[in-house]
């Protein structure tokens, strides 16, 4: 008996993506980031006190979310749930619909997004240059509204779509377990005393953290929150006041720190101007509770992520302050 | 019109600034220009008035207020004047956009 063409179809496009497509150029160069270390930010601090950061804005996409979205379409690859045919579906406010997108087009993958309509420009070309759908929902609803627009969607066609769910899926936090945390203890060879990141997903802090106990239990994982409710910190989320990530483990970070909008965009100009880092507002959060952190200390070794690049700010008002 | 004429006009409160409205996702308010309805609205409910504004008394520069949906920013910012009616939104930040 013959097979359908479809299903022929089916398993040649399928060997297709399990052995050739995986092994883009493109997506081997997500992760094995450099690890930059702050002079000017801390230079009221003693010698004794170092701060570096993971300069994730150089992965290929632009941003840390490249590692959970390889991730989790390997994971998705690998159980089955993401076969030829499918569309890529998820609700992001930017960065993993871009890694999303720029994976999809290397893999030849359909992806469609899902984003509050006052994304920026900047964000929508960059996701439509890659060759993305995008869909629009409410600015009100923010992402939460996003998010649930799309789980209607999937609900109403659970064929149709392949959804990776980056609040809910374990391989988001993995990716910076089995990549990020690792590599910072390499490159720090061991000696990294504190470790600061901002809650979006909770992906990196999960993940990286989880890691580095598994190595030293004595270090100090410090998450970082908005410091309100309406904020302007991409990215980031407010736990009490949003949808709480699935992956987020209330019981995991040490201490946690409230940067506001403002003091995270202070830091974003002085990482630019002093640092040479053109990285985005998240970063300037991380980095400012990571100087906040380094300030309490008379020796140490903290580390940060540089979660993406300015470039995709550069229509924001709070380059020209100060 | 007489300048001492009050307008009444709506503002809708996004989902994560509700909990300092009472749960209520829009307030009736009343006000000649932008700046006078937020007045307002802070003064209604005097725990949203940190979230929105500077402690010298300024709109925080990434809170965005859209009067239908025109960003205040093209238009006339605080004194931006609203007519009866009016709905003015208090809009997330989001993706690096307004």
């Amino acid at each position: 008996m013959e097979l359908p063409a479809s299903a022929v179809t089916d398993t040649l496009q399928s060997d297709v993506l399990d052995r050739d497509m995986l092994d883009h150029d493109v997506l081997d160069r997500i992760g094995q980031t450099p690890l930059i270390r702050l002079r000017r930010v801390i230079d009221h601090l003693p010698d004794s006190v170092t701060v570096y950061a993971k300069a994730e804005h150089l992965n290929p996409g632009g941003s840390v979310k490249d590692r959970p979205a390889l991730s989790m379409i390997r994971a998705g690859l690998a159980s089955g749930a993401l076969r030829p045919g499918k569309t890529l579906i998820d609700a992001t406010s930017g960065n993993t619909g871009i890694a999303y997108a720029m994976i999809g087009a290397a893999l030849g993958l359909p992806v469609t997004l899902v984003m509050p309509a006052n994304a920026s420009r900047e964000r929508k070309l960059i996701l439509q240059a890659y060759g993305a759908e995008l869909i629009l929902t409410d600015a009100m609803e923010g992402t939460d509204g996003a998010q649930r627009h799309v789980r209607a969607l999937v609900a109403a066609d659970p064929t149709r779509y392949f959804y990776p769910d980056q609040y809910n899926n374990d391989a988001n936090w993995r990716a910076h377990f089995h990549g990020t945390g690792p590599e910072i203890l390499d490159q720090t060879d061991g000696r990294i005393t504190h470790f600061v990141a901002a809650l979006g997903t909770s992906g990196t802090f999960t993940g990286v953290t989880r890691r580095l106990k598994a190595h030293d239990p004595a270090i100090r994982c410090i998450s970082v929150q908005p410091a309100s409710p309406l904020h302007g910190l991409e990215g980031m989320k407010h736990m009490e006041t949003a949808i709480v990530p699935g992956i987020y483990d209330p019981d995991l970070p040490d201490a946690t720190l409230r940067i506001t909008t403002e003091d995270a965009h202070a830091m974003t100009r002085r990482l630019a101007r002093e640092e040479g880092l053109l990285v985005g507002p998240s970063s300037g959060a991380n980095v400012a509770a990571a100087v906040q952190v380094a300030e309490e200390l008379e020796a140490g070794v903290v580390v940060t992520i540089l979660c993406d690049t300015g470039m995709r700010y550069l229509s924001d008002d709070f380059w020209k302050a100060d | 019109m007489p300048a001492t004429s009050t307008t009444s006009v709506t503002i809708h409160i996004p989902t994560p600034l509700r909990s300092f409205t009472g749960g209520s996702a829009s307030v009736e308010v009343t006000g000649q220009t932008v700046g006078e309805a937020l007045k307002d609205l802070v003064r209604r409910h005097p725990a949203l008035e940190p979230h929105l504004y500077t402690e010298d008394g300024r709109l925080r520069s990434f809170v965005n207020i859209y009067v239908g949906d025109e960003d205040i920013r093209y238009l006339d910012r605080d004194a931006t004047a609203i007519t009866p009616g009016a709905e003015l939104s208090i809009v997330p930040s989001i993706a690096g956009g307004r």
